[in-house]
């Protein structure tokens, strides 16, 4: 392998690692706002119905 | 030489419902319930509590003591823990444990303990007195609550020693072991109105050094009632931190304390960073800037944020883990397990914060927050938001979101429930939760350091316990494996 050509194998070589990298991060991010979507979904159903009132009502003495 | 860092939890937990929607009542309710399942009927006994005493020497004259009301439930658990009222709020103590992780799973117990009590509670309640139960630290409303840990400290250490290394900790701790909340609920947090904070409890705090916990919080509680020997130990009595859902938060706020109490008392404060000139102020600043951003200015006009002061710290517990190891807080797996997460959870909230969601509870609540406020185009501060941030700490597990995150787990359900029926065989806890399932009759009432004995005969036996680290396992497992009565018992101890 001449200079030349090692230089333009590296080249590739990084070019492809770095796309690559870029797809990772794009699917892990995809997977990572799916993940997100699916709990928002399930919070929904639990989360008290009426917040403005649940938080409202929700009066406590200080402690310690 | 460092001692053994004993150690526990206190949590106050938030309650709602219950008759006339009265808090007293609904935590009394709480605390009967549990007792009444026949876990145990023996009662707490104050007469070695002196909330009053000031570890600066001083008998703070304008401090009151903590109301004490006998006729409210008030009892010793066989797993060794207090479960009682404190003001207006049910209160379990974890009882002492030898490491972190341990103190961990104890805390986690004092959830089960709650979910139990409050199952039974509202099986004898009608549906619109339901009783819930929160483990957090505010209403919303400007109103707080404690979650304090408590650590054994060697006597010889100079309380303002004390002070000068573990200021810094605790403004910054914060950034990794913070529970996190929407908004502002106090005048200096509504004039800075965040978003979102790191800390529940950070806005409350108004002095750096005192001896009061529900008014002019200090950063550094000086409360002296070491509940032991107290010419040899002090109890470090901590009131500033959040109440976490994350186990692997309370584990690195309960393990990055013990270890630099540690290499405070084993190498002094030479090597610990210079404190904020205005602590009140850091402390506060790092809550209200979930970016990182806020900086604090030491004596030397040296800036640091509180991710800066933790890093110092981390490489200041991990230099001398590396010199002296760490015995008196763990084994050396558990220190490098604390270590680790500590420094993972540090570099996560800078560098990938999706990375630490599964630990750092502000994080995991934050993400949650966001998701919704862009989902629903909300406002910052929403209704909607601030009932994620309260039910996030629900301690039933079909409404807690704090449940569904994905946190991570670090003791099984199974080593839960075994520790909320079983004490920790490590300290003298081990011993106090032998006597109460063992002799529930003959046994007029126990306190932290020491257990009193009715024997049917004679005057009442006080069996003085004023050294944690003893009363063990180790120490005491063979009496009781005797399968002695009472009276020979504490014949045995006597003799």
């Amino acid at each position: 392998m001449t200079e030349q050509e090692r230089i333009q194998r590296q080249r590739t070589e990084r070019t492809r690692d770095e796309s690559d990298e870029v797809a990772v991060v794009n699917k892990k991010g995809e997977q990572l706002k799916a993940e997100l979507d699916d709990l928002l979904d399930e919070i929904d159903v639990v989360l008290e119905e009426n917040a403005e009132e649940f938080v409202r009502n929700y009066v406590q003495k200080g402690g310690e | 030489m460092a001692v053994s860092k004993i150690l526990g939890i206190e949590t106050e937990y938030g309650v709602a419902g219950g008759p006339d929607h009265d808090p007293t009542t609904a935590s009394s309710i709480i605390v009967n319930a549990y007792a009444q399942q026949g876990r145990t009927r023996i009662s707490w006994d104050f007469n070695d509590e002196s909330p009053g005493t000031d570890a600066r020497g001083v008998l703070g004259g304008s401090s009151l003591a903590p109301m004490i009301e006998t006729h409210l439930a008030n009892t010793v658990l066989t797993n060794g823990a207090r479960l009682y009222v404190d003001h207006a709020h049910p209160e379990y103590s974890s009882p002492e444990c030898r490491t972190p992780f341990e103190a961990t799973l104890y805390d986690q117990a004092g959830e089960e303990v709650m979910r139990r009590a409050l199952r039974v509670a509202n099986e004898s309640l009608p549906p619109e007195l339901q009783i819930t139960l929160y483990k957090n630290n505010s209403d919303g409303k400007g109103n707080s609550y404690g979650t304090h840990e408590n650590y054994l400290v060697a006597r010889d250490v100079e309380f303002a020693d004390v002070v000068r290394a573990m200021v810094p900790h605790f403004v910054s701790r914060q950034v990794v072991v913070g529970a996190g909340k929407v908004g502002a609920e106090t005048e200096v947090g509504h004039a800075a109105n965040p978003d979102f904070q790191l800390s529940a409890r950070a806005e409350f705090f108004e002095e750096v050094v005192g001896l009061e916990t529900t008014l002019k919080r200090p950063i550094i509680n000086t409360r002296d009632e070491p509940h032991s020997d107290a010419s040899r130990f002090r109890r470090l009595h901590v009131i500033c931190g959040d109440a976490n859902m994350s186990p692997t938060a309370t584990l690195v706020k309960l393990g990055s304390t013990a270890l630099l109490l540690a290499v405070l008392e084993v190498e002094g404060v030479r090597d610990f960073p210079l404190a904020p000139a205005r602590p009140v102020r850091a402390l506060r600043d790092f809550s209200f800037d979930p970016s990182l951003r806020a900086v604090a200015l030491d004596e030397d006009g040296r800036s640091r944020g509180a991710w800066d002061y933790q890093d110092e710290l981390w490489h200041l517990a991990r230099r001398h883990v590396d010199r002296h190891g760490a015995g008196a807080v763990a084994s050396d797996e558990e220190v490098a397990m604390i270590l680790r997460h500590w420094r993972e959870m540090l570099d996560g909230v800078r560098d990938h914060p999706e990375d630490v969601a599964d630990r750092v509870d502000w994080v995991a609540k934050l993400r949650i927050v966001e998701g919704f406020q862009s989902r629903y185009n909300l406002a910052a501060r929403d209704a909607k938001l601030r009932a994620i941030d309260l039910q996030y700490h629900d301690v039933r597990r079909d409404k807690s979101l704090a449940a569904r995150v994905g946190l991570r787990q670090i003791h099984s359900d199974e080593e839960i429930r075994e520790a909320v029926a079983v004490a920790p065989r490590s300290t003298r806890a081990y011993f106090r939760g032998e006597c109460v399932t063992r002799f529930p009759d003959d046994i007029v009432s126990a306190n932290w350091d020491s257990i009193v004995f009715d024997v049917g005969h004679g005057p009442l036996q006080r069996i003085p316990m004023m050294d944690p680290t003893r009363g063990t396992y180790e120490l005491t497992g063979e009496l009781f494996a005797q399968n002695l009565t009472a009276v020979a018992l504490v014949a045995a101890l006597n003799g």
